[in-house]
């Protein structure tokens, strides 16, 4: 996967976080995930359609989706709530809204789907055209866990040289 | 949060009511607390574009807050079936997508101003006060300035 299709999301995820948890944030494992994803705890997947495709995860532990949810709510949630939940469905969303629109910027269209909640322990495995890459965001509040696997679309790749070459 | 100026309707003083969409509860609450600390009201929410559809014509809100990624029905094509029905309604989207093809989409379909998430209060503020025009009024404004 091409560092262009990364940065973004990393930019993205440094100012939405940085912004909403009012605390600086730093990047810090960053790996190509080699087995299926494993879920950590509270995780929302967003999927991408369009010149690029795939999917975006962000996983938190149950301690610091709490922890995170009760900043933005300004009260104390308990993990029951479907808050904690929510709260991380938006941040994947504002994440990936934000790195989508940098993307766009450079001459990719999309279409982003609702974030849903990623329930199941395991994760499709990466494959040879949509690696998948397990990055951490270090915040006061807790690490948080992105998993970003995209590729791009052969087919409308094909279709947009086919019309710069007319 | 930083202290705003309450933002009344200028023709009879009373607070600005919104109707605010997202389907996201989470996104709602935010939004819901921006505006109560601008002076507003929430007259209602709804979380898909036919739902605001309804919830519009129910409530006849001074301001439309409405995401654009929604399920059931989108936020620029409720936008548009609303504007269509009553030109005069104020449409602000409010997304995490903010390039250019989305927000003139959306302009073109009627909506009157674009702002991208994360939403800083001072921007919806600001945005708030220029979509309302002469029909909104900050209180204490024109004694301020006097």
């Amino acid at each position: 996967m091409k560092m262009e299709l990364i940065q973004p999301f990393i930019n993205a995820a440094d100012a939405v976080l940085a912004q909403g948890l009012q605390c600086s944030t730093s990047v810090g494992h960053l790996s190509m995930e080699e087995e299926a994803y494993r879920r950590h705890g509270v995780a929302a997947e967003i999927y991408l359609t369009g010149d690029i495709e795939g999917r975006i995860i962000l996983d938190l532990a149950p301690e610091t989706a709490v922890r995170v949810a009760s900043h933005y709510a300004g009260a104390e949630v308990p993990e029951s709530d479907d808050l904690v939940r929510e709260t991380v469905c938006e941040l994947a969303n504002q994440i990936t809204g934000n790195a989508v629109t940098a993307l766009n910027d450079q001459g990719f269209h999309f279409r982003v789907h609702p974030p849903v909640l990623h329930t199941s322990e395991h994760g499709a495995k990466s494959s040879e055209d949509t690696e998948a890459l397990v990055m951490s965001f270090e915040t006061e509040r807790g690490n948080m866990f992105m998993n970003i696997a995209l590729r791009y679309n052969r087919r409308r790749q094909s279709e947009r040289a086919a019309v710069v070459g007319q | 949060m930083e202290q705003f100026g309450a933002v009344k309707r200028s023709k009879d003083g009373q607070p600005v009511r919104y109707l605010i969409v997202d389907d996201s509860v989470f996104a709602r609450k935010n939004l819901a607390r921006m505006v109560e600390s601008f002076g507003g009201q929430v007259a209602s929410e709804a979380g898909d574009g036919l739902t605001a559809i309804t919830e519009y014509e129910r409530t006849h809100p001074d301001i439309v807050l409405m995401d654009i990624t929604m399920p059931q029905m989108e936020g620029i094509e409720a936008a548009e079936k609303i504007v269509r029905a009553h030109p005069e309604a104020r449409i602000v989207m409010v997304s995490s997508v903010g390039y250019q093809e989305n927000i003139v989409a959306a302009l073109q379909r009627g909506a009157r101003h674009f702002v991208q998430k994360p939403v800083k209060p001072e921007v919806l503020y600001e945005v708030i006060k220029y979509v309302l025009g002469e029909d909104g009024a900050v209180a204490g404004a024109a004694s301020a300035g006097a």
